[in-house]
């Protein structure tokens, strides 16, 4: 049986975050109704200029720093030609032969903690093309030109992904940092993130790579995943039925969970690349770079690190907490407010993130604030209150009961009982009313007694409603039932 | 280099400019002598030449990202041939 091995490399469109679009002064708010938001320019209208948008550079500059990626003095722009009719001027305005961003690295992290490198071929700025609508308009197609001209920054990968797990990994990474930066909202179902997948696979231990097919707007972490695993196995089976892969483009089913060819044109496509006359050289001097740089907030590979290193967190919950920067924020405000990172870890990962996951909600969105969250846990800390009514304290900020868990815990009666002399009194009266369990558990052996005092903590903590202290009930009743 | 008939009609089928068979003809003359010079061009040693992105020694300028363009559908639409909902209608696209 043969061992075959994956070859995968990803083209990555970010949808830039700009207020206008890339060469005009037109909105890029999502949602306006059809062709409002598309001016003469991004029409492509006769006698137009282009201009570009300082932001969508420093945007560009500023991802290319996160990924440890040259940038490069000059940059230029360049006109891909083609037609199609959501491209209103026959050519999009794109970058070739000098790119804004050169080779860089982006470090993923797998399932099992580990991590590795993925070369970045580079990064290029380009104008997104316009919507065609393909429902039925009297027998044509509608065409809506408001995204025609928004910023895309096209990040390309090296083929170093060897399997759909790390492709993912890869995409998750690019996602943290331009959200990180600020950058793009990164919303893949609104199409914030596009994704072409080159795949292709090569017996085990073979150095020349075999023939790719391309995957063509494959638009969720999922769809990546499934496309490329439909997509291998569909290579390796033709390969083994005696076929051939061909170099083509296809087009990712999510209904089916395939991918099918799309209709192979007969001559492959020739864009003629040539220099844009409408748009001078790019140029970016080193001051221009480190000012960028200086405005760069703390990456995710950098917070993770130090959330491990200096929190002492383990790599899994570093790598939960630093996966998104409201997450990473929220956390380390929760910790600023208790003072210990291990607690507010649990509990951001556990009750809250439950409570999240339930409601669908995103962690922006939490009804209980950090704040609130902090005061909670150093009330555990404090042992004013049990583990167990902590859950109670929060569930109850999580429905709004109140704005602080001090405030639930005094209206509930929740504070713990730590006065020995209360608890010697409950006790006192749990054992009077128990002759026969006490009879058994003096009785018994120092095995057994272990299992039976459970009997007893139970019945003086139902005595005080939840809220003796544990530890002190269960070595009080020690001393009193093993007097005697 | 030398360019041919096929050459021709492909390059116009790329800019979908229509061509008769005699107007191709004709093109492959032109652009052949185009070429010719462009040879003579290719003769001169430029190894140590960076090439000239643009004519003009100058900078791109860059404009604040603010939005200054408002809608003009209904200007920009009155010249299409076909619009339906705020949608320009073309041919139907079959992918």
């Amino acid at each position: 049986m043969m061992q075959w091995e994956t070859v995968i490399g990803l083209e990555v469109h970010v949808q830039l975050a700009t207020q206008s679009k890339i060469f005009s002064g037109a909105s890029t708010a999502f949602g306006a109704e059809p062709n409002t938001q598309a001016c003469a320019v991004d029409l492509g209208m006769p006698g137009v200029l282009p201009v570009l948008n300082e932001n969508a550079v420093a945007m560009a500059v500023k991802f290319g720093l996160a990924v440890d990626a040259e940038i490069p003095e000059t940059s230029l722009f360049e006109r891909k030609n083609y037609f199609y009719p959501d491209l209103p001027k026959g050519y999009q305005t794109s970058q070739m032969a000098q790119p804004i961003v050169g080779p860089g690295k982006v470090e993923i992290t797998l399932d099992d903690g580990s991590t590795r490198s993925v070369r970045i071929h580079h990064a290029h700025l380009e104008e997104d093309a316009g919507k065609s609508l393909h429902e039925d308009y009297h027998g044509m197609t509608g065409i809506d030109l408001n995204r025609a001209g928004t910023p895309l920054l096209e990040i390309v990968s090296e083929p170093d992904m060897r399997s759909a797990k790390e492709a993912v990994a890869y995409i998750k990474a690019l996602h943290a940092i331009v959200t990180y930066l600020g950058i793009s909202d990164g919303n893949m179902a609104e199409g914030s993130m596009r994704c072409d997948v080159n795949v292709s696979v090569r017996p085990k231990g073979q150095a020349a790579f075999g023939t790719r097919a391309e995957i063509k707007n494959v638009n969720s972490f999922r769809f990546v995943e499934k496309a490329i695993a439909f997509e291998v196995e569909r290579q390796i089976e033709l390969i083994e039925d005696g076929g051939q892969v061909v170099q083509e483009t296809r087009l990712f089913d999510p209904e089916r969970d395939e991918t099918r060819g799309m209709r192979t044109k007969e001559e492959a496509n020739d864009y003629r690349y040539f220099p844009c006359p409408d748009l001078l050289p790019v140029t970016l001097d080193g001051a221009y770079v480190d000012h960028q740089r200086a405005l760069m907030p703390e990456l995710p590979s950098e917070k993770r690190h130090r959330f491990e290193n200096q929190l002492g967190l383990s790599a899994y919950d570093a790598g939960v907490l630093a996966s998104s920067r409201a997450m990473a924020e929220y956390f380390e405000a929760v910790k600023d407010v208790c003072g210990d990172a291990k607690q507010a870890a649990n509990w951001v990962q556990g009750e809250l993130s439950a409570n999240l996951n339930r409601e669908n909600l995103e962690i922006g969105d939490s009804p209980v604030t950090a704040e609130q969250l902090g005061g909670l846990i150093q009330r555990v800390m404090d042992d004013t209150i049990s583990g167990k009514a902590a859950k109670q304290v929060f569930q109850a900020l999580w429905d709004g009961e109140a704005d602080s868990a001090d405030a639930i815990i005094e209206a509930r009666g929740l504070k713990q009982v730590t006065d020995t002399g209360a608890i010697e009194g409950m006790i006192d009266q749990v054992i009077a009313d128990s002759p026969v369990q006490v009879a058994q558990y003096r009785e018994a052996d120092e095995a057994k007694r272990g299992k039976m005092i459970g009997y007893f903590v139970g019945q003086v903590m139902k005595a005080s409603r939840g809220t003796a202290n544990p530890q002190q009930v269960n070595s009080l009743l020690k001393q009193k039932l093993d007097q005697a | 280099m030398a360019i041919e008939h096929a050459d021709v009609l492909r390059a116009a089928h790329l800019a979908r400019v229509g061509l008769s068979e005699d107007e191709a003809t004709g093109y492959v003359d032109d652009l052949s002598r185009i070429l010719k010079m462009v040879d003579q061009l290719q003769a001169v040693d430029t190894q140590d030449i960076t090439p000239l992105a643009h004519p003009l020694d100058a900078t791109q300028r860059l404009r604040p990202d603010e939005v200054t363009e408002h809608s003009q559908r209904e200007r920009f639409q009155a010249c299409a041939p076909a619009v339906t909902d705020g949608l320009y209608l073309v041919p139907r696209v079959v992918e």
